[in-house]
Order: C-alpha cells, then sequence, then structure tokens
C-alpha cells in the first residue's frame, strides 16, 4: 500500500510530522475562527435587541482584541513556513554513504530500473519493481524517455519530476522491511493510471542474495514447451523490444525480462503476475491497458501456452 | 445598459458555443485491432519483382482493416515511434538516408502508395532492405507506413507530427511540401 502517513523511512517521517502539524494547527486555528464568528453573532444579537449601539469604550476593546489575532496569525504564519524550511532542510541532509545507486528511467507507461555498478558485467536492469535494502541510503537518478513523468514512493519520499533531456535525483531510506507501492505523479498520457511499481525493502542480506540472483542470466529451459517458447520468443516479435540475458534477445524498447517471473504485477501494476493474466496479456494488451505501446499478438493457442511456459521459467 | 446586457451576454454565449464546436469531434484511437489473415500477395511477390507493379487487390481494404489512416494524428506518431524503435533509423537516418535509400525525396523505387510501403516493410526488398513479417505485427507496420509517407510530405499537414522526442534533427513533418522530383537526390 501507499500511504504517505506510515513512514517506512526518515525522510517521509519529516514529511508526515510537518503534515501533522500543519493538520493541528489549521484545525486550531479553524476552531478559533468559528468560536469567534459564532461569538460575533450572538453579541451583535444581544446588542440589536438591547436596542441600542455599542459603546466606545467596547470598540477599543475590540480593537486591541483584532491586533492580537491578526499578530496571531503572522506568528502562526511565520511558525509554519519555518517548520517547513526546517523540514526541508532536514530532507537534504541524508547520510549518503555506502548508498545503492539506481537509474531509473520512465517511459509511457512503465519503469525501467538499471542497478548501477562500478564492474559493467554487475550492472544489471528490472523492469516496475524497486528492491532496496533496509538502512542504506539509496540515490535514484532519474530520467524520463519521452514525456514528463514523476516518481513517488509516498511511504519514503516525497515526488520528484522525470524531465526528459535532464537528470534529476532523489535519495532516501528505508528503516523497516516491507512491501510499498510507487506511482507516477505527473499526467503523461492515457495510461498514466497504470503506471505503478513495487518497492520492496528487504533485509540487507535478502537483498545481497536478490542482487546475486539477478545479475545472473536466464536459467536454460528444460520442459519440451517451454524450449518451444523460447523458440518462438527468439523468433517472433518479442526480441524486437524485449531483452533475455543469456539469449540472443536484447531489444530495449520493453521491459527486460530475464527474470520476468520473480516480479508481482504485469504491465507496470495492471493485473497480477499469473500465467492466465501473463497468457491474457500477451494476447491482447490493449484489452488489459488500451494504448499501451505493446501491440496485440493473436497466437495460435499451443504456441501462446508455449511461451507462457517460457516466460514462467524465467525465475 | 439594462437592455445592453443581455444583448452581450446572448452574443458571448454563442461565440463561446461557436468556439466550442471544433471540441465535438475527438480523434479517435484504435486500440483492439481485428486479426488480419496472413497475407498472399505480399508473400507471393516477395523479393522476385524489382518494380513495385500496381498495388494487390485487396489492400486497400487491408490497409483499413490495419488501422491505416494518414489523417490521424495517433496513427503517425505512433508510426514515427515504431520508425526509431525498430531501427529504421539505422539505414535510412531520420528519412535523409544511409545505407539505405532516402525517404524524404521524391523518389520511390518500389511504389509510393501504403500497400506499396507496406509490402516493403514486410516482405523486404533486393539490395538490404530485411523482412519483418513475424516480427512487426501488421497495424504497426501500417503505422509505419503512414508515417514514412509522412516523411516526403504525403500525409495532411494537420495530423502529421511537429515535434520530436529527442532533439530536432530535421524540419518537423508537418512543415514538409510533398517533395518533388527535382529534389530527387
Amino acid at each position: 500500500m501507499s500511504d504517505a502517513l506510515d513512514a517506512a523511512g526518515p525522510q517521509a517521517a519529516w514529511i508526515a510530522r510537518l503534515w501533522w502539524i500543519s493538520l493541528w494547527l489549521c484545525v486550531a486555528v479553524f476552531i478559533g475562527v468559528m468560536g469567534a464568528l459564532c461569538w460575533a453573532l450572538w453579541r451583535s444579537h444581544r446588542t440589536a435587541a438591547a436596542g441600542g449601539d455599542a459603546p466606545a469604550r467596547k470598540d477599543r476593546a475590540l480593537r486591541i482584541l483584532v491586533g492580537c489575532a491578526t499578530l496571531l496569525s503572522s506568528v502562526l504564519l511565520v511558525g509554519l513556513l519555518e517548520v517547513s524550511v526546517l523540514t526541508d532542510r532536514a530532507l537534504a541532509r541524508l547520510p549518503g554513504k555506502d548508498a545503492v545507486a539506481i537509474h531509473v528511467i520512465a517511459h509511457q507507461w512503465w519503469w525501467e530500473m538499471v542497478y548501477q555498478d562500478p564492474r559493467a558485467d554487475h550492472v544489471f536492469s528490472t523492469a516496475n519493481e524497486l528492491v532496496i535494502p533496509v538502512g542504506r541510503p539509496v540515490v535514484v537518478t532519474l530520467e524520463a524517455d519521452d514525456v514528463i513523468h514523476s516518481f513517488w514512493v509516498p511511504n519514503l519520499h516525497g515526488k520528484k519530476d522525470l524531465i526528459p533531456g535532464r537528470t534529476s535525483t532523489i535519495a532516501f531510506r528505508a528503516d523497516r522491511p516491507g512491501r510499498f507501492v510507487g506511482r507516477c505523479a505527473e499526467f503523461c498520457g492515457v495510461q498514466h493510471a497504470f503506471m505503478a511499481y513495487d518497492v520492496v525493502a528487504m533485509p540487507p542480506d535478502g537483498y545481497a542474495a536478490w542482487v546475486q540472483h539477478e545479475r545472473s542470466a536466464a536459467p536454460e529451459p528444460q520442459a519440451a514447451a517451454a524450449m518451444r517458447g523460447r523458440e518462438l520468443f527468439l523468433t517472433g516479435s518479442c526480441m524486437l523490444c524485449h531483452a533475455v540475458q543469456g539469449t540472443s534477445a536484447q531489444g530495449r524498447r520493453g521491459p527486460d525480462l530475464t527474470h520476468f517471473a520473480s516480479r508481482a504485477h504485469i504491465g507496470a501494476g495492471s493485473v497480477a503476475n499469473t500465467p492466465e493474466a501473463l497468457a491474457r496479456w500477451i494476447e491482447d494488451p490493449q484489452k488489459l491497458k488500451p494504448g499501451a505501446n505493446m501491440p496485440s499478438h493473436f497466437l495460435p493457442p499451443a504456441d501462446l501456452a508455449a511461451l507462457v511456459a517460457y516466460l514462467e521459467t524465467l525465475t | 445598459m439594462s437592455f445592453a446586457c443581455p444583448r452581450t451576454c446572448v452574443v458571448a454565449g454563442l461565440a463561446a458555443l461557436v468556439s466550442a464546436l471544433p471540441g465535438c469531434e475527438r480523434e479517435a484511437r484504435r486500440f483492439d485491432p481485428v486479426p488480419i489473415a496472413p497475407d498472399a500477395r505480399s508473400r507471393a511477390d516477395a523479393l522476385t519483382s524489382f518494380a513495385a507493379g500496381p498495388p494487390g487487390r485487396g489492400m486497400t481494404e487491408r490497409a483499413a482493416a490495419g488501422g491505416y489512416d494518414e489523417r490521424n494524428a495517433y496513427v503517425l506518431a505512433q508510426g514515427k515511434r515504431y520508425y526509431r524503435w525498430f531501427n529504421c533509423t539505422g539505414c535510412h537516418a531520420q528519412g535523409g538516408g544511409g545505407s539505405g535509400p532516402p525517404l524524404m525525396d521524391a523518389g520511390w523505387i518500389y511504389g509510393k502508395t501504403p500497400g506499396d510501403v507496406f509490402t516493403t516493410i514486410m516482405d523486404g526488398r533486393p539490395n538490404g532492405m530485411p523482412a519483418f513479417r513475424g516480427r512487426i505485427p501488421e497495424e504497426q507496420a501500417w503505422q509505419i507506413a503512414a508515417y514514412v509517407r509522412s516523411l516526403s510530405g504525403l500525409v495532411p499537414d494537420d495530423a502529421a507530427p511537429n515535434r520530436d522526442d529527442s532533439l530536432l534533427g530535421a524540419p518537423p513533418e508537418n512543415l514538409r511540401e510533398p517533395a518533388r522530383p527535382e529534389d530527387k537526390r
């Protein structure tokens, strides 16, 4: 779930604190203003009933009261300003030691995550899934492929826009393990609503194992159906856009499918990743996500089943 | 004043209505293609004829079934995207040509009708144009064909793309006049 008030890291906690402070302050001011309004109504009603103008002496008291209220408002507003400046400063001061570097590229309508490493053969790419270690800062560099998108994981940090032709950076840390949802927060076209990604915060050893696994090439299919599926994948249109490491499929327009079966969702949060949903997705993505850039493939049922069998081996 | 105000309101209202009229037509986007049976004609003459010949029978109907519509901005924009994604640029550049012939001039070795361009993409041509049948889905090939025609100004300019996702390399497609034979390289 994504919930900005359920902070999983120091920065979301700062933002949530600022939100609560603003909320309670505004509630108090609202109650105060409404109380004053009710009192004024009641008072004017009583004065009118007594049939006379308010004495000049009361006028002076009123002036002092209004002056105090104005002063109090200014103090509260400046206080809010100060709190938000302090929050902003705290957000920018995340210790960057031992940070995980991830490059995120937003496409219409999916997310590409490239895990950086000084060693070129340790760099790997995944899609619509951001796996991060608990307790270590994560520095995400952001880039947009086509139009403006926005990166937002409410449980971890605020939003950051991705603007074509410009690289921006966002840094955050998760302090407890959990599954969160990140979303595109800037309208980017017909399928903006289905442009989500799973954020999984793992304990350090689990994360290290995951990274090790992601770096490996796709396993060789064993069953006959899966082998036929791979043949279809490599000779048909799949490999024009998709890559599977360890095979000749190196397309870069769609998500890297090397460890596709280990992901929770298909189509950037459109449907859960089950074999049935996958078959529907391959056959006609336009039914599940109209406007998506993956075309429909009306394959013979046996071929479709073989392709699904192959993709399910990509754990 | 009491008389002028309602009349002003009526005029303003009418003007607003008239200016809202163009909004009534919303461009259609077809997301659910009709499955099309494999095309016998283009397969038969693939790689055999050096001249384009007359467009095969039924090619117009095929184009309609495949979603070919060169007056539709969405179709052209998708075609432009696929043109880049499927590496047409590798040989034809942004239309100026490279190891493949230029596409923004008036020279058409294998014909310029949508059916001809489609056949060229799907079945390839001698001397290097690969066949993309079975790789590029048919409706995408029709979209690419529409975009290829826009490169030399053969499509209505209110539908042709007017901006690039990347840095602009050439004048936008919607500003191009139809290419003239004397411009041929």
